[in-house]
């Protein structure tokens, strides 16, 4: 198969002045390979992503993707290649400067306000102005008292959101947080990443929705059978994907 | 031998004259069993936790002793509490022996393995749900097992109350290592077998009645407190 990793990094931030998660990028990833139970699900990956911006990872199902972000968070360990933020190997002190929203979000067994407090005293700022902020721009200040797993499908995924964010990440993944979700939901989701975006914080964001990933991406990773097919900038990629794959995966193909 | 409802009779006029005697063992029964459970309450939801977040060599090991340890038959620990505590034993010279502390060591042993497995399931199943996201947020280990602990608490008053009820309703090691010394070491279940085997089970019965009692109000009370928080989905 060809090897389509972009000659140029594709860096999106809007001003030169680097934020805060700038020593981080560029994000390197070679050769990274990961197998379990004697299959090998993600075959010699090679990517470079910069800062800023959202990047969409899209792709089938199987292809890879939820693997490829945890293998990028260190949630897994990769079975062979390397992965480098800003030069760096990833480590607890990177890990702490990230933080990923999952597709089923899980709530602690408590109020939503103590879901918002467990990550603030986590990172040794509690505070409960804070903690009314955070939720005020979640929508979910009048709910702080009730418990958080009687929330609607989208009221816990933007707890979710609120609660990886009061960690004033650098770094954001995002595993199809919208995928169960009415649209009004995805819509406060989409909002809200987008702002944590223009804050500066880098997202990479999983999708198998094609409206969302044009709405999103600056970026587009594709993925299929445990490589990337492509990386491109979003406008290149939704008018002229550079792979026969994601060709047939826009035209709502089945791809083999 | 007494008719059966007669003893019945006797057995709740001693109950509601709040016979002096009757209470101090339904005191000492008290006061050894719940702080027995203080005592394998720490140190077993400490295992429990720790068995469930950590994987190291041997846990697999680790796990069937604690699960087989459940089903300790009491004589076995009051024997072997026993003979720690005897004389001639290697913990003899603190004269516990015959004394309600030792009958409070007796039955935490008993219990500690009960409250270590029991939790080491609760808490596992939540930390697989939670896994993830601590591993997400970097929660170090201690801090995992604090929050699991705060979060399955509803779940673990259920496995304290197994602990206690096993505590209360044993008699075979609280006897050896108690002695049954009337107001020194007595407690319900000692008294019951003692005053069976004496013929008097108006007394018997009456400390029967208390103990079904005990059992069940606090099973009501934890039930209606599980309840709650079921609604509150913290369950």
């Amino acid at each position: 198969m060809r090897d389509l990793r972009p000659a140029n990094v594709i860096d999106l931030r809007n001003t030169q002045d680097s934020g805060a998660g700038a020593d981080l990028f560029p994000l390197t990833v070679e050769d990274l390979t990961y197998q379990a139970g004697g299959t090998v699900l993600i075959k010699g990956i090679d990517l470079t992503l910069g800062a800023g911006g959202v990047t969409v990872i899209m792709g089938p199902n199987g292809a890879g993707k939820s693997l490829l972000l945890r293998l990028l968070h260190g949630l897994l360990e990769p079975s062979g290649g390397w992965i480098a933020w800003g030069g760096q190997p990833l480590d607890d002190a990177i890990r702490r400067r990230q933080a990923m929203v999952f597709q089923r979000a899980v709530m602690l067994r408590r109020s939503v306000a103590a879901n918002i407090d467990f990550v603030l005293r986590l990172r040794g700022r509690a505070d409960p102005a804070r903690r009314r902020e955070i939720l005020e721009h979640a929508g979910l200040a009048d709910r702080a008292e009730q418990p958080a797993r009687l929330l609607s499908g989208g009221e816990q995924q933007r707890l979710a959101l609120a609660r990886a964010l009061a960690t004033e990440p650098d770094v954001l993944f995002m595993d199809e947080p919208t995928s169960n979700l009415d649209p009004a939901s995805t819509l406060v989701i989409e909002d809200i990443t987008k702002a944590a975006r223009d804050r500066g914080t880098k997202i990479v964001f999983i999708t198998h929705d094609m409206g969302q990933a044009r709405r999103l991406a600056d970026d587009v990773v594709f993925m299929h059978r445990g490589k990337v097919l492509e990386h491109s900038p979003a406008a290149a990629f939704f008018n002229q994907p550079a792979s026969a794959e994601a060709g047939d995966y826009m035209a709502g193909k089945i791809i083999l | 031998m007494q008719d059966f409802g007669e003893a019945f009779f006797t057995a709740f006029s001693l109950l509601f004259s709040f016979d002096a005697d009757l209470m101090e063992v339904i005191g000492l029964s008290l006061r050894v069993s719940l702080t027995a459970l203080l005592v394998a309450g720490l140190i077993g939801l400490s295992i429990g936790a720790l068995l469930a977040v950590t994987r190291f060599p041997g846990r697999g090991v680790a796990l069937v002793v604690v699960n087989s340890m459940m089903g300790l038959p009491p004589v076995v620990v009051g024997l072997i509490i026993y003979m720690l505590l005897s004389n001639a034993g290697p913990l003899g010279f603190l004269g516990l022996l015959y004394t309600p502390t030792a009958m409070i060591i007796a039955q935490a042993v008993l219990i500690l393995p009960i409250i270590a497995a029991l939790s080491r399931q609760v808490i596992e199943d939540l930390h697989n749900e939670y896994a993830d996201q601590f591993r997400s947020f970097c929660v170090p280990t201690g801090r995992m097992m604090a929050e699991l602990l705060w979060d399955a608490r509803y779940s673990l008053l259920t496995v304290m109350l197994a602990g206690l009820g096993r505590a209360m309703a044993e008699v075979g090691a609280v006897i050896i290592v108690g002695g049954n010394i009337n107001h020194l070491t007595r407690v319900m279940t000692t008294t019951i077998a003692l005053e069976t085997s004496k013929g008097d089970l108006a007394l018997a019965l009456g400390l029967g009645v208390v103990l079904l009692t005990i059992a069940l109000t606090i099973n009501a009370a934890v039930m209606g407190l599980n309840a709650t928080a079921k609604r509150q989905a913290y369950a």
